[in-house]
């Protein structure tokens, strides 16, 4: 196990200890996080919906395998709908992050605990078996100091000399849970608007935008440079946040172009949010492959040559 | 961009091969990825691993079409055979392989790398040998930066280890450079 001064690791008993460990430290005022994959996540939704309800920064890393139920351990991108909606019980979501390099999981890790702690709600890093199996070159980001870290002043650390503090989420009144649910929402408007992060590839000439994220959009860039060379102008359009789903990216690149491919490593999750996105303004079209199977390059720079050719996208000026 | 599978049976160091090329090629300034096999065939059964290493960023880190392998046994030459690039090179451990590639738009390079091993008095190095052939052969990276590659992971060897693996190496790239392992 990696050492890390000020650092302590936890072998957890269950899933459910795992996060009620992090709920616990983070009540405490402490940086923690958990991972696992799909099936474990699972487990771990109950905690993530108390950590929502009692606004406690938590980072969990979901590494995304094939489902449902025990599937395999291929990477896949089928827990979306569940990391973008919430996934526990009750009405909440979590920010969700999806990196697609070494360098992005090093980085985004350290950024999710300050957008965890800066938004007192969970983090999610939504990533698959390929991110989790590969090693690629990594320049690790500055460790903060744990001292640097402002004190947050709703933690559970001793009532000596001040007047307690509560944190709970049971909360029995229908009419301050209400109270407490709008109070959550706001919290949300105010991540949607502060929180969407896209990186676009070759977008600015292009008539046909793939969508895609993670390992996905690694191999859609792939197949981009493949189909550019052959003078198709095809662009990549890739989230960085899932939740909040970056709807401004997405309704300003439809002002352009009119025709948008979504590729997941499922049967169709993510391409639901563009749709929403686009509301109708631009077509959108799926090509997935859930389960645990991963494309290659070759493979989606040939479906997006043929969709290219079907749309007679060559023919416009 | 080239794309190298590393394969054999659990316990012949194809991981550690296949890891040490990748740090190596890292330190010589290339984008790299490494993708060790996982799941039930860990246990026992056959191991591999892919690298990619390349000048530019790297999309895939699967190889679907290797351009060169290292196959340390015959049921990794039968599994990848088919899957090569046209015009791919595989090194094949020839001790324990004895047959070559039906297809011939392939390039073959017979090592015998358990029977140098042998002579080193070390059937440990074996995949030492078949990094060093590989290396020599392609010129991905250099046998400096193996070594320097291989002191990285081993730390806390002795040097009579270390000297042992660089001697692995030269045989090795000895053999299939001047057809002898001296």
């Amino acid at each position: 196990m990696m050492e890390i001064d000020n650092a302590t690791f936890i072998q957890a008993e269950s899933e459910i200890a795992a996060i009620n460990m992090v709920l616990g430290a983070s009540m405490a005022g402490a940086r923690a996080m958990t991972s696992s994959s799909s099936p474990g996540i699972s487990l771990k939704q109950e905690g993530i919906s108390f950590l929502a309800a009692q606004e406690l920064p938590a980072v969990i890393v979901n590494c995304m395998r094939g489902g449902p139920g025990l599937g395999n351990i291929a990477p896949s991108q089928g827990d979306y709908f569940q990391a973008t909606r919430g996934g526990g019980h009750g009405d909440y979501r979590s920010i969700v992050l999806a990196p697609a390099t070494g360098q992005e999981l090093a980085d985004f890790t350290a950024r999710a605990f300050d957008l965890a702690d800066r938004y007192r709600s969970p983090v999610v890093l939504l990533i698959d078996g390929m991110m989790g199996q590969m090693m690629e070159p990594v320049i690790p980001p500055d460790f903060v100091n744990v001292a640097d870290i402002p004190y947050k002043n709703w933690i559970l650390d001793g009532a000596r000399d001040r007047p307690s503090r509560i944190i709970k989420s049971l909360i029995l009144d229908p009419a301050k849970e209400e109270e407490h649910n709008w109070k959550l929402y706001r919290k949300y408007e105010n991540i949607t608007k502060e929180l969407q992060i896209t990186e676009a590839y070759q977008v600015d000439d292009a008539r046909l935008v793939v969508m895609a994220y993670g390992t996905a959009a690694r191999i859609a860039k792939g197949a981009i440079k493949r189909v550019r060379e052959i003078g198709l102008k095809v662009g990549l359009l890739r989230p960085l946040t899932l939740w909040p789903f970056p709807a401004r990216a997405v309704e300003d690149a439809s002002r352009f172009v009119k025709e948008f491919l979504v590729f997941e490593m499922n049967t169709g999750q993510m391409v639901e949010d563009v749709r929403l996105a686009l509301k109708h303004r631009s077509e959108v079209h799926f090509y997935g492959r859930p389960g645990g199977v991963v494309s290659t390059p070759d493979e989606i720079a040939k479906v997006i040559t043929s969709l290219y050719y079907r749309l007679h996208l060559e023919e416009e000026q | 961009m080239k794309k190298t599978v590393f394969a054999g049976f659990g316990g012949q160091g194809v991981l550690m091969m296949g890891y040490v090329f990748a740090v190596a090629a890292m330190r010589d300034g290339r984008e790299v990825t490494y993708l060790p096999s996982y799941g039930a065939e860990m246990r026992g059964g056959t191991a591999n691993c892919t690298v990619v290493v390349s000048d530019e960023e790297i999309f895939s880190p699967v190889a679907s079409s290797p351009d060169c392998a290292v196959i340390m046994n015959k049921p990794s030459l039968l599994r990848y055979e088919n899957l090569m690039k046209q015009g791919a090179v595989m090194f094949l451990n020839s001790s324990v392989i004895d047959r070559t590639p039906v297809r011939d738009d392939l390039h073959d390079v017979h090592i015998p790398a358990n029977d140098i091993a042998r002579k080193l008095g070390s059937d440990r190095v074996t995949n030492m040998i078949m990094l060093g052939a590989f290396v020599a052969k392609t010129r991905l990276t250099s046998l400096e930066s193996i070594m320097n590659g291989l002191q990285e992971n081993v730390k806390g060897k002795s040097g009579t280890v270390m000297k042992l693996n660089r001697k692995a190496l030269d045989m090795g790239a000895d053999y299939v450079l001047k057809g002898t392992a001296s």
